[in-house]
């Protein structure tokens, strides 16, 4: 019977491979960390990192070629930075994680994965580059947008991603804040007011940075995006810089976007050197040159003076200086039930909002 | 009283131009279009763009990745779709009802969750993940827990497409079988089978489709590490958010061309199985 003869070879053919195909998988997940002249790590980073380590993982593999002879390939993961703390938490093998606040390494450190004090083992509470909260406006700024102020103007629609789930939505909130708070002489009253006019011209919260800039930049939404500065310099020289302009506020936050070796799985994977070498080289003056071409502030001064000309000048202030650290800030503002969960209501929005997990 | 025989090919020409026309629209409008501007948006900066963006080799990890995932969870769902449709078609037992209700579980759950599960089963925080990752046993955010996921959110393909089949065969032809002399495998193999070889057709290409396109369950389990745990769809993301447009529309055509192989391959054996019958 020709008919069942074909069959048998059709469920024949489909299952042979699957021998095979199990094989390979489970061969492929045993990655091997450090045998003799190769060695692997994965780094663990938020979104707008990509393009900096794309560039910095070759200059460092020339780096640690020339120092051992040994060839290292760094792999990347990048996501929303609370979510990649999740998924390190979860068993996500990070040789280092290159975070977008300290508060997400502090969780990492929480559960039991490295120590709690990773801030101290680097230079500037372990922070190689910094970053701040900018606004990126449509071509010619037609809604004359100066500074924080004017974002509550009538008919101003704000972009900025959800605080609860995105690290640059944080520091975007926390500078909105401080700046409010300078304005009325540290009346909190007087910030809770302006951040709740705020958000009641934010018309959607996209979960991360990335997103949130597509809403801007390719959806058409809204008349200025509040961003990293290194995400509106990047969107404005890769998409048009005849399209956007970045306008700089009289003040903001300087946003630490931190390193930590992960200790758990370097001792386990034996990649303890080339990590530490790894996060240490960040601070080299060819690394910090890398950062700056890729729009993120060198802390190395000679650097730092080279490129002043791609940072203007901002009045900035810091976490600890206006917020007591991200542990208090965390608490305060973005906790369930604290004062964004307080302010934000999506039916005062034009249209309604994505939140997750915003529930009073 | 008209004479004219009424046939149903016998409605007023407008009538049947209007509904091809409807269909053709809608296939046009749905599928039609999307592919379209792929293909344009992917081709937007030339021939050479494209090709780049395909062979990259970050695009290849990610189609072997793919394939892998397609060559185990298929088979996979093959052998379990095949033995759950049989045994739920030819005989009566108790908990026929909840095993049917069963197999449609991945279809009622969001993809999400599907990998959210095996995060908190296999993952850091597990009971059994951190043993399982001592003794180099890695799967989530590793190949294994991707296609875990896939096989997972494609079960029901095959089952779900041979049960009716199989239930309208009936058990007439392997009692027939049976009484006979046939053994259980000879009746398994040349009478329940070959009634169902369409419907086994279908299923297979419909897990074919969606284990290369999985995206929500996968994403949770996979990890996003590029050139390691990166799938096609997962890829396609990536660039489309380095504001790489073509670039992830380049691999989206990948995938559309993936889809149109499966489909190829099917008519194919279909066409093959037709003529050997004759």
């Amino acid at each position: 019977m020709r008919v069942a003869r074909f069959t048998r070879t059709l469920l024949t053919t489909a299952i042979l491979p699957l021998g095979a195909a199990l094989l390979g998988a489970c061969a492929k997940t045993g990655t091997p960390s450090a045998t003799g002249g190769a060695v692997e790590i994965l780094n663990v980073s938020y979104d707008p990192t990509r393009e900096l380590y794309e560039a910095y993982d070759s200059l460092f593999a020339g780096h640690w070629k020339a120092k051992t002879g040994q060839t290292v390939t760094v792999h990347q993961s990048h996501g929303g930075s609370s979510k990649q703390a999740r998924a390190v938490i979860d068993g996500l093998e990070a040789d280092v994680a290159t975070l977008g606040l300290a508060y997400d390494i502090d969780a990492i450190a929480a559960a039991g994965l490295t120590d709690t004090a990773w801030a101290t083992k680097f230079p500037n509470h372990s922070t190689p580059y910094t970053s701040t909260i900018v606004f990126l406006v449509r071509a010619g700024n037609p809604k004359g947008i100066h500074d924080w102020p004017d974002l509550v103007r009538p008919g101003i629609t704000v972009i900025t991603p959800n605080p609860k789930t995105s690290g640059g939505a944080r520091w975007a909130y926390l500078a909105a804040w401080g700046n409010a708070l300078g304005r009325n002489r540290g009346d909190s009253a007087a910030a809770r007011a302006f951040i709740t006019q705020l958000y009641a011209h934010v018309p959607t919260l996209d979960p991360g940075a990335r997103g949130a800039t597509t809403t801007f930049v390719e959806r058409g939404i809204g008349d200025v995006l509040l961003a990293w500065e290194n995400e509106a310099l990047l969107a404005t020289h890769k998409l048009g810089p005849d399209k956007f302009a970045i306008v700089i506020p009289s003040t903001s936050i300087r946003a630490e976007p931190p390193v930590a070796v992960v200790d758990r799985i370097v001792d386990r994977r034996g990649t303890r050197a080339v990590a530490e070498e790894y996060l240490r080289y960040l601070y080299s003056p060819e690394a910090q040159e890398v950062a700056a071409r890729n729009y993120y502030r060198p802390t190395d001064s000679a650097v730092a003076a080279q490129y002043a000309a791609q940072f203007p000048h901002v009045a900035l202030f810091t976490i600890d200086s206006v917020f007591h650290g991200w542990h208090a800030a965390q608490t305060t503002h973005f906790a369930d039930g604290g004062i964004f969960d307080q302010i934000y209501q999506p039916k005062a929005a034009p249209q309604p909002a994505v939140v997750a997990g915003t529930s009073p | 009283m008209s004479r004219r025989r009424v046939r149903p090919t016998d409605d007023p020409a407008v009538v049947r131009w209007v509904l091809t026309a409807l269909a053709l629209g809608v296939f046009g409008v749905l599928v039609g279009l999307p592919v379209a501007v792929v293909v344009a948006g992917a081709l937007r900066h030339g021939v050479e763009a494209y090709l780049r963006a395909i062979t990259d080799p970050l695009t290849v990890d990610a189609l072997q990745l793919t394939l892998l995932v397609v060559a185990v969870a298929v088979p996979v769902n093959i052998v379990f779709g095949v033995a759950a449709a049989w045994a739920l078609a030819k005989f009566d037992f108790p908990g026929r009802a909840a095993l049917i209700t069963l197999i449609d579980l991945p279809f009622a759950v969001s993809p999400v969750i599907s990998g959210l599960v095996f995060v908190l089963l296999f993952g850091g925080r597990s009971l059994i993940g951190p043993w399982l990752i001592a003794h180099g046993w890695h799967i989530v955010f590793a190949p294994a827990g991707i296609i875990l996921a896939t096989v997972f959110v494609t079960f029901p393909f095959v089952a779900r497409e041979l049960l009716p089949a199989l239930e309208a065969a009936g058990r007439t032809n392997e009692e027939a079988a049976l009484v006979c002399g046939a053994t259980g495998w000879q009746t398994f193999w040349r009478v329940t089978l070959p009634n169902a070889r369409g419907a086994l057709l279908a299923g297979v290409a419909l897990a074919t489709a969606r284990a290369a396109g999985e995206f929500g369950a996968v994403s949770v389990v996979s990890g996003h590490i590029r050139g390691r745990t990166n799938t096609l769809p997962l890829h396609i993301e990536i660039l489309y958010n380095e504001y790489d447009f073509s670039g992830a529309l380049a691999v989206a055509t990948l995938l559309v061309a993936l889809a149109l192989v499966t489909l190829a391959i099917r008519w194919a054996v279909d066409a093959h199985a037709a003529r050997d019958a004759a």
